[in-house]
């Protein structure tokens, strides 16, 4: 089998999935997005499956649906990539499917954004409904930090950071949160990430310890990744007196991390899954 | 012993692995800076581009 590769820079994740892919005999054809131009209705590159892993979400979710247009497998599909790459769609999936998630609030203008938070109470964190790694999240501990920095996000931000996606803040458990790894119809692995800072993510330091797969864990990873659509995702879920609840929904999922500490041969999972016709 | 091919930032010498990839992110160990292997033969390295507003997952 052919496998594209659509790809910004090499991380360590490509590496590893190039070589799991060519130990089961595959060939892999790297894709540089920098590069590949497309023609509409056209293969670009002579492939039997896209398997997407842009840096860039704006290109990894045009490239998909323009390799879709052109009849090829992509893993993860267009409409997984438009639903995980927007927080604002992932919440209102999560919510049609009736997965537990933190209170959200949606406003278009700094006057009701500040009303939103008001009425949820303090704190809440304003996300960027396009971003990832942490950049850009604001922990708003009261009304002087709200009108900052909502001030500053109509101010100084692109139109996109008026759309106003307000979460209500949860405070994590032992200074930690869980990232869950679904392929398929299978959680594979899970990690804590834990960090003296409320945002726990790796690529901010946070550090990774097993954490395992529990019938709860898994179950609630599985209805969020089929809410967002399936294939390949990782999850980030908070523990609360209530249960566990779905922060957020990763389609690119990264996970050189995550390898030593659960045991897991993610990339060869991911492998096994694209190779036996898994989207 | 791997190649290796200087630093575009600082000069200093950048081991390439043996089963380097053009467009693979390397980082110098005197400098820190974020690089990408431009060619592979001969071996060349380029800056990597910078964080964009719509990186990462």
């Amino acid at each position: 089998m052919r496998v594209g590769l659509l790809h910004s820079l090499i991380r360590p994740e490509e590496k590893l999935l190039i070589a799991a892919f060519e130990r089961r005999g595959a060939t892999v054809v790297p894709i540089d997005d920098r590069d590949v131009v497309f023609v509409l209705g056209q293969k670009p590159v002579d492939v039997d499956v896209v398997v997407e892993r842009s840096i860039n979400h704006s290109r990894a979710l045009h490239g998909l649906r323009l390799f879709e247009s052109a009849g090829i497998r992509c893993v993860n599909t267009a409409a997984v990539a438009t639903v995980c790459g927007d927080k604002l769609l992932t919440s209102v999936a999560l919510q049609d499917h009736g997965v537990p998630q933190p209170e959200v609030r949606v406003a278009f203008t700094e006057e009701s954004a500040l009303r939103a938070i008001e009425e949820m109470g303090y704190p809440v964190v304003l996300k960027p409904a396009v971003g990832s790694w942490g950049r850009l999240l604001s922990k708003v501990n009261d009304r002087d930090a709200a009108e900052a920095i909502l001030e500053h996000k109509v101010v100084l931000g692109s139109y996109h950071h008026s759309i106003f996606y307000i979460q209500k803040y949860v405070d994590k458990r032992a200074g930690r949160d869980i990232r869950t790894f679904v392929v398929g119809d299978e959680c594979i692995a899970a990690i804590y990430r834990t960090s003296p800072h409320w945002i726990t993510n790796t690529a901010r330091g946070g550090k990774a310890t097993v954490c395992p797969v529990t019938p709860e864990i898994a179950a609630i990873s599985l209805a969020g990744a089929k809410a967002v659509g399936g294939g390949v995702v990782a999850l980030d879920l908070f523990e609360t007196e209530a249960g566990l609840l779905v922060n957020e929904i990763n389609y690119t999922m990264e996970f050189k991390n995550s390898i030593a500490p659960t045991g897991v041969d993610i990339p060869g999972r991911i492998a096994d899954y694209v190779l036996g016709g898994g989207r | 012993m791997s190649a290796t091919v200087p630093c575009p930032a600082c000069d200093a010498a950048v081991p390439i692995p043996a089963d380097a990839v053009v467009a693979e992110l390397l980082r110098c160990r005197e400098c820190n800076t974020e690089l990408e292997i431009a060619t592979l033969d001969p071996p060349t390295l380029a800056e990597a581009p910078t964080e964009e507003e719509d990186w990462g997952q």
